[in-house]
């Protein structure tokens, strides 16, 4: 998890993002930050994540992004 | 709607940008959001430099030029022209259609079919078909396709949604009919029900522009545009783009009975990198295939992006050379479509600058 949140903390230097279940409603991230993030989870973690799986619900907060990145099997510990 | 045209080709492509052109750096100041993210936006999304038309510059401004470019250079002779089909959201006037002006201005025979087509993203897939329609008339010379906008004029310079990836541009395509047994197939589709997604709202007979249209508001991302300006909902764009036109294109391999690596080249529509490169992965296509590298080099000039990808990525390659290609479009409808055929050994395939 610490990968994924220093990834976060990369895009959006500013916020806590351990304190916030919705990241996009509470204005942490936008839809632009969503692409950053996915580029930036792509190159760590050696994954290609599905266009239809970039959404917002996959996003909002950090239980989210690990689920999304389990599926494709990214070592995320 | 699936369609199918035999004994139809495109025989020449000339794409044509405006001189003009800013860098996404020296725009970045007009952006409400920190630097660096906006920095790796750029990265992500392809955003470099986009050539943009200046004030005062029409649609049948830059038509009549590269048109008469292709009559300066021996490429194309008004006699020979039957029909002239604009497509275009960006019209000189609400009324007459563009597609006259053009002619009126080059000074065209009175025979010559005029007719603006109201499309943008997917404007080079409804372009073709139109053309190809018209070229089942008796006595048909050459269609005169012309895709053309120049919508940077009504977006926000406040819009980080939508402006780094506005770009000016039009495309003119000549289209005959062949005796080679050609086969162009493709399908089409439409949802009006989501034509909100990406719209200029106010300007039209629904919401005349007023003084109040034109009051900048700010989004809750910051961005800041009025009603007068081009609105779009990027996410569910992308969204769109992403669950529609990959089982569009994979319905129509199979039916068509043809394998992706048949392909030679897939030009598709190019709103920024990141998409085109999600389209890819999807389709299992190679990146170099299916080049993303429009909106880096001239920016978004909607349905104008699959000819101009035409030009700057096989460019002369495509005077002696044959490829089998898939052309395809999605956006403003919300459309989205996509054709096989094959072209080359065109008489001209160029790219200049207006």
């Amino acid at each position: 998890m610490d990968k994924i949140i220093d990834i976060l903390k990369g895009i959006r230097p500013e916020f806590d993002f351990t304190a916030s279940d919705d990241f996009i409603n509470d204005g942490f991230i936008d839809s632009f930050d969503i692409v950053t993030l996915v580029a930036a989870l792509e190159k760590q973690f050696g994954i290609k994540i599905k266009g239809t799986e970039i959404v917002p619900e996959n996003f909002c907060n950090l239980n989210a992004i690990a689920a999304l990145l389990k599926k494709y099997g990214a070592a995320i510990a | 709607m699936r369609f199918a045209y035999r004994n139809k080709k495109i025989t020449g492509v000339l794409s044509v940008v405006p001189k003009n052109f800013k860098t996404f750096d020296e725009e970045m100041e007009n952006y409400n959001a920190d630097k660096s993210r906006t920095k790796r936006l750029k990265l992500v999304m392809g955003y470099d430099r986009h050539h943009l038309v200046e004030d005062g510059v029409t649609v049948s401004d830059m038509a009549v030029f590269g048109m008469k470019y292709l009559f300066d250079n021996g490429l194309l002779s008004k006699d020979d022209i039957s029909a002239l089909v604009l497509v275009t959201e960006s019209p000189d006037y609400f009324l007459p259609p563009t597609s006259c002006v053009i002619q009126g201005r080059l000074g065209l025979s009175q025979d010559v079919f005029c007719l603006d087509i109201n499309q943008g993203c997917a404007g080079y897939i409804v372009g073709l078909m139109e053309a190809f329609s018209l070229l089942a008339q008796d006595d048909m010379k050459k269609v005169v396709l012309i895709n053309a906008d120049i919508l940077s004029r009504k977006i926000s310079k406040e819009d980080r949604n939508s402006y780094p990836l506005a770009g000016d541009a039009i495309a003119i395509t000549i289209v005959e009919n062949a005796d080679d047994g050609s086969l162009i197939q493709g399908e089409i589709k439409f949802d009006g029900a989501r034509h909100e997604v990406l719209m200029i709202p106010a300007g039209g007979f629904k919401m005349p522009s007023t003084p109040e249209t034109a009051v900048m508001h700010e989004d809750r991302d910051g961005n800041r545009r009025s009603l007068d300006n081009l609105v779009m909902k990027g996410r569910e764009v992308f969204h769109f783009v992403q669950t529609e036109m990959p089982p569009l294109l994979n319905g129509l391999f199979d039916r068509i009975g043809i394998g992706k690596d048949e392909i030679d080249w897939y030009l598709f529509h190019q709103p920024n990198k990141f998409m085109v490169d999600k389209l890819a992965e999807e389709l299992d296509v190679p990146y170099e295939k299916m080049p993303s590298n429009i909106v880096t080099n001239f920016g978004n000039p909607s349905g104008v992006t699959v000819p101009l990808n035409i030009s700057f990525n096989i460019g002369k390659r495509l005077l002696n050379e044959t490829f089998k290609v898939c052309l395809a479009g999605f956006g403003v409808g919300l459309t989205w479509g996509a054709m096989v055929l094959e072209i080359g050994n065109l008489n001209f395939n160029d790219l200049i600058e207006f």
